[in-house]
């Protein structure tokens, strides 16, 4: 099943003569290391949660799990193989990696479970970490907008594309950077957990209109002139992916930010209701 | 609070605004679904669109995709106030396809050039098809709204 999977992303006159990742063990071992703690570690922080008689959301839980598994695709497996040669295939990864697994991990909130479990020291740490200049830089969504789609832009735009089609190193470095830049982007345009520095709603729902736009013109621009070493018509159908599929990740992001309007709306509707006195006096 | 619903004027209804935002965006899923998808007569990328066209191009495709999620919630927002009324939603509605189609009709397909409705044929006949089409929705949106405005219509 694996091997049909894979088929459909590899075109059989490209012949794959760089060295495969994941057909050895030990380096699909090493590359799926990082994922694995990454799942323990928040599965046993909200043990310890359960354990402490305040539960952490099952719900979450799978989210994570689900991200995790969905951001690993990119790294070791069928995908990532193919990925490292077919355009298509580096396309949905770039979708699933960049794009989805970030919606997923952002919703599991792993710095408000990490905040609750780390003894109190570390969390501290953690939370100037939040509320430091390095909160602030990385928590903008403008600077996460570059990051995302700027480098998306660099990729697709220089021999970089080509480059890691070559090296097996830098693609898994796109790859990671997919990973990073698209957890940021998404955590500061639709934060979950707590985010000191977070930019009011009319800003966040601007960066995140830019970056859609920015994203299908991206996707014609490759249809309209491919990476070097990618035919017209494998540019065409991976442009398409990355169009649709980025809509639909889009989407899920825009609808939390209607969610997020509806909700303080409603807060706001309730306090013209029922005014709370600041300076004494009945209403 | 004060009861605004009777006296409200069509174009400050929040029903209005809600459906017209789903109007665009309708309209625009339609041209995507029918026109390229089905009858395939203009394309994902038409291979002569400029890169100035692109640009408007993804972010009018940005600006759809926001106005069907924002019109979704303002729907919603218009009936947790209990302003909600189809008439009005209906008169913002018909504006609203109307309005886009009439974009993209002179502005999409003649100004910006970003793609015909379709090639190797006359395109004039589509054109006046297409931008007639639109001109009828708009107007009877308008209409509508106009004659909701002046019966003062209470929602319900």
């Amino acid at each position: 099943m694996t091997d049909a999977f894979a088929g459909r992303f590899v075109s059989p006159a490209e012949p794959h003569d760089h060295a495969s990742l994941s057909g050895d063990w030990f380096m699909a071992a090493v590359l799926a290391a990082p994922f694995l703690f990454a799942a323990v570690a928040y599965l046993a922080a909200a043990v310890v949660q359960s354990r402490r008689g305040t539960p952490w959301p099952l719900s979450r839980c799978g989210l994570w799990l689900a991200g995790i598994t969905v951001a690993a695709c990119g790294f070791v497996g069928p995908l990532a193989e193919a990925a490292h040669g077919s355009f298509r295939a580096h396309t949905l990864a770039h979708v699933l990696v960049g794009m989805a697994a970030p919606v997923l991990l952002v919703a599991a909130a792993p710095v408000t479970l990490a905040l609750r479990t780390l003894s109190v020291v570390p969390a501290r740490r953690l939370a100037r970490l939040l509320r430091g200049p390095l909160g602030r830089i990385f928590g903008n969504p403008f600077v996460a907008l570059v990051l995302n789609l700027g480098g998306l832009w660099v990729l697709h735009t220089t021999p970089l594309y080509e480059l890691s089609q070559r090296s097996a190193l830098v693609h898994l470095a796109v790859m990671a950077h997919f990973l990073v830049a698209g957890f940021l982007f998404t955590a500061s345009v639709v934060p979950v957990d707590p985010a000191p520095h977070r930019s009011p709603l009319g800003v966040r729902a601007g960066v995140l209109l830019a970056a859609i736009a920015a994203h299908g013109m991206l996707a014609k621009l490759l249809a309209a002139s491919p990476p070097t070493g990618v035919g017209s018509g494998e540019a065409l159908a991976g442009a398409q992916l990355m169009f649709y599929a980025g809509d639909a990740v889009d989407l899920v992001l825009l609808v939390a930010l209607g969610a997020e309007w509806y909700r303080s709306e409603g807060r706001r509707m309730r306090r013209a209701a029922h005014p709370i006195t600041v300076r004494g006096g009945a209403t | 609070m004060t009861d605004t619903r009777a006296t409200i004027h069509p174009f400050r209804a929040r029903s209005f605004w809600a459906a017209f935002l789903l109007g665009i965006a309708v309209i625009a899923a339609i041209d995507e679904i029918v026109f390229h998808q089905l009858l395939q007569w203009h394309h994902f990328y038409d291979g002569e669109t400029p890169a100035i066209g692109l640009l408007t191009d993804g972010l009018l495709h940005a600006g759809e995709l926001a106005a069907l999620v924002a019109g979704f919630f303002l729907v919603l927002d218009a009936h947790r106030r209990g302003e909600w009324s189809p008439p009005l939603a209906g008169a913002g509605f018909l504006t609203g396809l109307g309005f886009f189609q009439l974009w993209d009709g002179t502005i999409n397909h003649k100004v910006l050039g970003l793609h015909q409705i379709r090639y190797d044929v006359d395109v004039l006949p589509y054109d006046i098809v297409w931008v007639s089409a639109a001109a009828v929705l708009l107007v009877a949106g308008l209409a509508w709204a106009r004659q909701l405005g002046r019966r003062e219509v209470t929602p319900g």
